[in-house]
């Protein structure tokens, strides 16, 4: 289906990755504009909580985005992803730190770092991808699980400094040899500290911008289709010349790299990071996100990772709050039922009328 | 005489582990799903022996049964509740449904029990000494491999002798040919939890017997391990749990005992990835080639 915008041909497809970079850009509007004139008018439209959830709520949309890449293009299950996103914040964070003398200007290190991340993630993606793309479903969630645990195993007992020698990294506080003058940067259990926060909000839309960019042209190209093919029909795919493990680790090292870049932008939002921030939980958060928004749908996971994340902060502020992490589980619970059950769906369906081509993908 | 002591830690914390992964294997040996809250109902399994040696003063024997008698009934009705309306639902979609009732177990616990700490009372107490000062063995350890070995023993039994039992295998063979049968497959999945739940309960009482730290997330990890344990042995294969789970328990506590206590975390997920990648499917489960 083709339609014509400035006399162009245009996709279906094209034309829905439009509206998903027109849906973030005029989001990142709305809320530079409340956040600017809440203060002329003394009112308060952004609250404070609202103000420090803005950069971790666009970590998880790039999280969400690129765990999509996997889990909902390629199909398959990855239950590890928040481990990527702590070799991104740590690796980042060190790279901020070293990099401090030699650009001053924060943006651009806040960029470099972003990279840092991103080349880590890739890496871990790789170092993963490589083995154990050949497993299949359940497996492969198991390995992934447990790469997670590893990565964050790791940096539990992980210590970097930088002391007049040079640069140290040791896996033991006993092996540790800082110079009495000497800065550490990552304490083992005690995670990154006294880091300085880079991190802003136009950053965090910068990056959901890149992730766009790259996702659904990504999704569109040759390769995608290929991707796509696998995820649909392996065999058949094969058949037809496709090869498996290049696709397939294609969108695993993009997915991979996407999430080091927000692990990146977490890490400098805050003075002190914790390695077991980036447990499984946080990787089955963004796997909840991914499949409430709809496996394959970027707008999906966007939309879910935004309102996801905010709503049990929210939640917070009423008198719930001791039971805003039980009403969360009913919540997903009940979604789940109600979505794949075909009883509960037509009774769903009488209720709330089904909207018009409800089974397109953003 | 540590490596000793090592080993005998390591094979009873192994046999507990090997009990939660014949449930887990069990459920998904016939559901075909990974039910995340298996370990939050052996959280759930310890609370209830908790509350009934201490707050009732109930024999540790009693508190035991009724832990068990609990979270069997948790588990039919969890399944009932959740997981049989999504039978035909995509497995990503049980998968999550799954999470959120291990969030809803989590929740719960603390809303009920609060979310501080509470120190178990073993159900034994006591160790037998082997060697006098150097070597010995805690009764809590001789209970939970004599436990292990008793249920594998009547699972394997159970699973291979009994009617009930062939109707489980024929379901996770194939629940369409089962059907036609004359099987209940709804019933037979049902039993399955109830079985697997059961388990649970009671390794939660033998963990917390050997740990005495008890939370409303004290499930969680032991479950992910039970999990890689089911998966290291061949999920679906009952001897494979069994082997599974004891082998992870001695990896983990010699990891613990020789390399690192951080990192024998690490070590255990480490010597899975290497499993799986010289054989895919578990050290005792079925390779099956994909037909074209």
């Amino acid at each position: 289906m083709e339609k014509r915008l400035n006399g162009k041909r245009i996709s279906k497809a094209s034309l829905n990755g439009f509206v998903n970079y027109g849906i973030v850009i005029a989001a990142f509007a709305l809320i530079q504009i409340l956040l600017a004139v809440q203060k002329p008018l003394g009112v308060t439209l952004v609250s404070n909580i609202m103000q420090s959830l803005l950069v971790p709520a666009c970590c998880y949309i790039v999280m969400a985005v690129s765990l999509n890449l996997t889990v909902g293009i390629l199909g398959e299950l990855s239950l590890g992803h928040a481990g990527f996103m702590s070799l991104g914040a740590f690796s980042g964070v060190v790279a901020s730190f070293l990099l401090a003398e030699a650009i001053p200007f924060a943006p651009l290190r806040l960029a470099l770092s972003m990279a840092v991340g991103a080349v880590f993630g890739a890496a871990g993606g790789v170092i993963v991808g490589v083995p154990v793309l050949r497993l299949q479903g359940d497996y492969l969630a198991i390995v992934t699980l447990a790469f997670g645990q590893i990565i964050k195993n790791i940096i539990m007992v992980l210590y970097v400094g930088v002391d007049g020698e040079g640069f140290h990294m040791a896996l033991s506080s006993e092996r540790f040899h800082l110079a009495e003058e000497g800065t550490a940067i990552i304490k083992g259990p005690m995670g990154a500290v006294g880091v300085q926060k880079l991190a802003s909000f136009t950053a965090g839309f910068v990056l959901i911008l890149i992730t766009l960019l790259v996702v659904q042209n990504l999704v569109n190209s040759r390769s995608g289709r290929a991707i796509m093919a696998l995820r649909d029909n392996r065999i058949a795919a094969e058949s037809v010349g496709i090869n498996v493990t290049k696709y397939k680790l294609m969108a695993f090292v993009t997915s991979a790299a996407l999430a080091g870049a927000a692990g990146a932008l977490f890490g400098l939002n805050y003075s002190s990071t914790v390695a077991s921030k980036f447990d499984f939980n946080s990787s089955i958060l963004v796997l909840v996100f991914v499949v409430l928004g709809g496996l394959g749908s970027i707008r999906g996971s966007i939309i879910a990772a935004a309102v996801l994340y905010v709503l049990p902060e929210l939640l917070r502020q009423f008198n719930i709050s001791d039971y805003r992490m039980l009403i969360y589980a009913i919540i997903l619970i009940l979604v789940m039922l109600v979505t794949n059950n075909d009883q509960l769906k037509t009774l769903a369906g009488r209720i709330i009328p089904k909207r018009k081509g409800a089974a397109s993908h953003g | 005489m540590s490596f000793l002591n090592n080993a005998i830690t390591g094979v009873s914390l192994g046999s507990i582990y090997a009990i939660i992964a014949l449930g887990y294997t069990m459920v998904y040996g016939i559901a075909k799903m990974l039910n995340f809250a298996h370990g939050d109902v052996i959280m759930v399994g310890a609370y209830v022996c908790f509350f009934a040696m201490g707050n009732f003063n109930l024999p540790p024997a009693v508190g035991v049964v009724l832990a068990v008698v609990v979270c069997t009934v948790l588990g039919m009705v969890i399944e009932r509740l959740a997981y049989k309306p999504l039978r035909a639902a995509p497995s990503l979609a049980v998968l999550i449904t799954a999470i959120g009732v291990s969030y809803f177990l989590q929740n719960s616990a603390q809303l009920l029990w609060g979310a501080a700490t509470k120190v178990f009372t073993p159900i034994v107490s006591g160790s037998l000494a082997l060697v006098p000062g150097q070597l010995s063995i805690s009764y809590v350890a001789i209970l939970s491999v004599a436990c292990c070995v008793v249920v594998m023993v009547g699972l394997t039994l159970f699973t291979g002798q009994t009617k009930l039992g062939k109707a489980m295998r024929a379901c996770s063979e194939d629940k369409g040919a089962a059907q036609l049968m004359g099987i209940d497959v709804n019933a037979t999945i049902s039993m399955t939890f109830a079985i697997g739940s059961a388990l649970a309960a009671l390794a939660g009482v033998l963990m917390c017997s050997a740990y005495p730290v008890l939370s409303p997330t004290t499930g969680s990890l032991p479950g992910i391990k039970a999990f890689t344990a089911a998966v290291f042995g061949g999920i679906g294969s009952i001897p494979g749990a069994l082997l599974g789970g004891v082998l992870l328990g001695v990896i983990e506590t010699f990891a613990n005992a020789y390399i690192s206590t951080e990192l024998s975390d690490a070590v255990v997920f480490a010597v899975l990835i290497v499993v799986l990648l010289v054989r895919p499917a578990g050290l005792m489960g079925k390779y099956v080639p994909e037909k074209v």
